[in-house]
């Protein structure tokens, strides 16, 4: 019962006054994944991720939710996400909270739901012990002839959750003749916020991320996380009217790169190792349909020798979604069982994304189904092939 | 609307498939035409049985019931009357059956039309029926507007391909018409059924022909200086005794709009393009794909190009396909007249839309089923302004006049709806719009299914089309 269409005459309707920032146009906004598919498939030209954008800051400024709610949105956008550091406490309760008892009491009581952990907690992989966050500010050189430095987004979530996959992607980089620096300054790309509706606490960051990572040093600012690639792309509309900033943001989404896109752009040097595996590869909405990068994860898998088929519909959603899978938990749920639906129909060895989040919530989806195939990240992959 | 009927409702189909507040019903309140009519409510049946107690529940409450797709729909049919159902098939969108051996597939009426074919791909069949809608229209609401696209030139409309519907009537009877077999005996109900707009009866499930996949496709872009050199051109094609499977044209104004969004390299300063596809066997495909290729140039074409690989086929096919929608990047609002004319009258058809153009200084695009005769012109205006309304109103009336003065006709494919019913009598005789009548209300007797659709009412039938009062077309780019 949900359509872009649907919510865009809505969106029209509340700017004439004609309908108010209701519960029901609360639930549909809130039920829209950002997926992005739609603009992918408008032929108009409708800019829907900034009228959902606009949309969700109306709501965060003018509809009352509920109260413990709102307080935990609040802390958890404005104070946890921003701060690194905070955020490693976080984690660090998560993993005792994981490897204590805890967890399986919370589980049932409903809390989780609460406290906006429930996806590192159903979802998540235990969260492993170590975090990139202790490498900021370090330099990986080239190995064997230079071909290029770039800069590197850690992400918050992402790096929390999966230092490994960041530590794989510095490998892959420096293997293939790519000097990689992690500038300290760096923070959160603002993803969460501005899907949120914080559209203030997004440029913050955004400023933040510019003066950190922006220097003719550096051909490229890469990341491995889709969403935050998706974001930093749009940093030029979103200080469009930012005087000091603007330019500068102009500049820094001409270097902004998923490290997908990067990789196929420079080339690989030759893997050590072929990947002879049977793989079938789930376009992430932010990369597919947000970015427009369909092809550069699939050249890359078959660069490595990956024998790729193609499940049906590879680009629609998994349900995954940002927060979605904790606040929309049912429908997030039947969206993933279509999906691992298609994924299964072609018995692949390996599933391969380009996500973090995709990865999180396939994980679960095969849990949900008893299968154990493996899900991979296209960056880890590459890793083992070197 | 009456709480008991709702609760009604909700009893039938379940608690969360009835919506009836406000600032949910004003989501159905519209179409991709213009017209607007919020319902009373909206139930998402998901079984047969549900919507033949929605039915029988209508009928005895005396509350009219229209069916409703994706409501992509351009006349106005999905439209309710105040304060009426709207029954939407949504979630009635399985496919139920595929029998590879025979050709068939047994679907719900809400699965979307481009599914059934990306369903079928990997047995090498296919849904013929392609409107450009196809990626959200529901093959419910191609069965009730009898839609046509594209490739209708050599495979024909819906109507062509459905071989069996089960239909619940308005008295909440459920009966089968047809089913596997292509032909049945007796009165065509199934091709009666088809086109019928939904105020005949409501369809809850389709059998379809699925067919194989040509063996071999060639896609050319034919280039042209001006929009007449291609209007003749696709005179001589025919001539040539070739019928191509699709054969569309598009002008060089919609040409250069389209391509700003598909980046499919239409050439830019052409005057026209065909689209021309050829299917088949190779040889013959091979063959015929040479001969297009001759008779074009010989019609003074500047160029004609051929699609290498699947890639530049989609990509040229994207671009027509997306045409209405590409509009919308620059204009407004706009008119999609949907007129139909005899084959070789294609080229003065397009002279005289010209001076339509000029007459009334709104710009209009040309993209159209060249084959079939069937017209798109597309009207651009801005609904903000009454005057521009107006004239784009005029212009459009103006055009199908021309249509049925040349031997042609005011509706290929969008149907008659809400939209055009004004204009049957002119079409047809009073004695022809009995008859109509009476068969509607051999099975729709109350006239609460799909009521003020398709059919004028009585009090119009003889009015014509220069008192008719309401907008033809009407579409508002987003
Ligand atoms: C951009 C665009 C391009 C288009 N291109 C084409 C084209 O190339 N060719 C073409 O023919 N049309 C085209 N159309 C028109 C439209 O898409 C078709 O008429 C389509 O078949 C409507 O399907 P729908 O599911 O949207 O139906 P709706 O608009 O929801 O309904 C249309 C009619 O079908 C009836 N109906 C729906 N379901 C049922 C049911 N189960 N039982 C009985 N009646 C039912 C409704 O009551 C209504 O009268 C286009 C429209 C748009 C917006
Ligand atoms: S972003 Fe995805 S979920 Fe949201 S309206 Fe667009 S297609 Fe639907």
């Amino acid at each position: 019962m949900d359509s872009p269409r649907g919510r865009i005459y809505q969106m029209v309707q509340v700017d004439e006054g004609r309908l108010a920032l209701s519960d029901s146009f609360v639930t549909h906004i809130d039920r829209c994944l950002g997926c992005m598919n739609c603009m992918t498939a408008c032929p108009s030209g409708v800019p829907y991720a900034s009228l959902l954008e606009r949309a969700r800051w109306q709501i965060e400024e003018n509809y009352p939710r509920p109260w413990l709610g709102r307080k935990l949105r609040q802390h958890f956008y404005a104070k946890v996400l921003p701060s690194f550091s905070r955020l490693g406490r976080h984690a660090k309760l998560v993993r005792f909270y994981q490897r204590s008892g805890l967890q399986s009491l919370a589980r049932g009581t409903g809390m989780l739901q609460l406290l906006g952990v429930a996806e590192l907690d159903a979802l998540a992989p235990r969260i492993e012990s170590d975090f990139s966050f202790r490498h900021l500010g370090e330099v990986f050189p080239a190995e064997g002839t230079r071909r290029g430095r770039v800069a590197l987004l850690i992400g918050c979530v992402g790096s929390v959750a999966f230092a490994e996959l960041n530590r794989a992607t510095v490998r892959v980089l420096t293997k293939n003749g790519i000097d990689v620096h992690i500038p300290k300054a760096q923070s959160c790309c603002g993803a969460l916020h501005l899907h949120g509706g914080h559209l203030e606490m997004a440029r913050v960051l955004a400023r933040q991320n510019i003066d950190a990572m922006l220097s003719p040093e550096f051909d490229a600012i890469v990341t491995n996380a889709a969403g935050c690639g998706s974001v930093m792309k749009e940093y030029a509309a979103l200080l469009e009217d930012d005087a000091k900033y603007a330019h500068r943001a102009m500049q820094f989404v001409a270097k902004a790169r998923d490290i997908n896109e990067y990789l196929a752009g420079v080339g690989l040097v030759e893997p050590k190792r072929k990947l002879s595996q049977r793989v079938t590869y789930a376009d992430p909405c932010h990369l597919a349909h947000a970015q427009g990068i369909r092809k550069a994860p699939r050249e890359l898998l078959k660069a490595i020798g990956a024998e790729l088929v193609e499940m049906p519909r590879p680009d629609t959603c998994c349900g995954s979604a940002g927060v979605y899978n904790v606040v929309q938990n049912e429908l997030s749920m039947k969206i993933l069982d279509e999906k691992m639906g298609y994924v299964a129909s072609v018995s692949p060895q390996i599933l391969a994304t380009a996500n973090v989040g995709c990865m999180l919530q396939f994980k679960a989806g095969m849990k949900r189904k008893g299968i154990n195939t493996r899900v991979a990240h296209v960056v880890e992959l590459l890793d083992e092939a070197y | 609307m009456n709480p008991a009927v709702v609760e009604q409702l909700r009893k039938i189909a379940g608690r969360d498939a009835v919506l009836d507040r406000p600032e949910d019903l004003m989501l159905y309140e519209y179409d991709a035409g213009i017209r607007k009519s919020t319902p009373g409510a909206v139930v998402f049946p998901q079984t047969t049985n549900q919507v033949s107690q929605i039915m029988r529940l209508a009928s005895s409450a005396q509350v009219p019931v229209v069916a409703r797709g994706a409501g992509t729909g351009l006349s106005g049919g999905a439209i309710s009357r105040e304060g009426g159902i709207v029954v939407a098939f949504s979630r009635m969108n399985r496919i139920l059956e595929i029998d590879v051996e025979n050709q068939r597939a047994v679907v719900q009426p809400g699965v979307v039309n481009l599914q059934l074919s990306e369903h079928v791909s990997h047995l090498g069949l296919y849904f013929a029926p392609d409107p450009s809608s196809q990626k959200a229209c529901t093959i419910g609401g191609n069965v009730a507007e009898n839609s046509g696209g594209p490739h209708t030139l050599m495979y024909g409309v819906t109507v062509n391909h459905v071989t069996g519907v089960e239909v619940v009537m308005p008295s909440g009877e459920v009966v089968h018409f047809g089913g596997k077999a292509a032909e049945s005996y007796g009165y065509d109900m199934t091709g009666f059924f088809v086109g019928s707009e939904g105020t005949i009866g409501i369809t809850t499930a389709i059998t379809v022909k699925l067919l194989r996949k040509p063996e071999k496709v060639a896609t050319l872009l034919a280039i042209f200086e001006t929009v007449d050199d291609a209007g003749q051109t696709v005179s001589a094609i025919t001539a040539a005794g070739i019928t191509p499977a699709a054969l569309e044209m598009l002008d060089g104004w919609t040409l250069r709009t389209i391509e700003a969004y598909c980046h499919a390299g239409y050439p830019l300063d052409a005057g026209a393009v065909l689209l021309i596809e050829l299917d088949g066997l190779r040889e013959s495909v091979e063959e015929h794909a040479e001969a297009v290729q001759a008779v074009c140039l010989q019609q003074k074409a500047r160029e004609v190009r051929r699609a290498k690989t699947e890639e530049e086929r989609a990509l040229l096919w994207k671009g027509r396909k997306t045409a209405f929608g590409a509009l919308g990047r620059v204009s407004p609002s706009y008119y999609t007249q949907d007129g139909v004319v005899p084959r070789s009258k294609i080229p003065a058809t397009l002279a005289h839309i010209g001076e339509v153009s000029k007459k009334y200084d709104l710009i209009i695009g040309n993209i159209f089923h060249a084959g079939d005769g069937n017209l798109h012109p597309l009207i651009l205006f801005d609904i903000r302004f009454p005057d521009q309304l107006e004239r784009a109103l005029a212009a459009s009336k103006d055009i199908l006049e021309y249509c049925i003065a040349v031997g042609g006709s005011i509706t290929g494919e969008h149907g008659v709806g809400m939209e055009k019913r004004d204009l049957m009598p002119v079409l047809f005789t009073q004695e022809d719009l009995d008859v109509m009548a009476g068969l509607r209300n051999a099975f729709n007797s109350e006239n609460l299914l799909n009521p003020d659709k398709l059919l004028p009412t009585p009090r119009m039938c003889r009015e014509i089309f220069g008192a008719a009062r309401n907008p033809v077309l009407v579409q508002e780019g987003m």
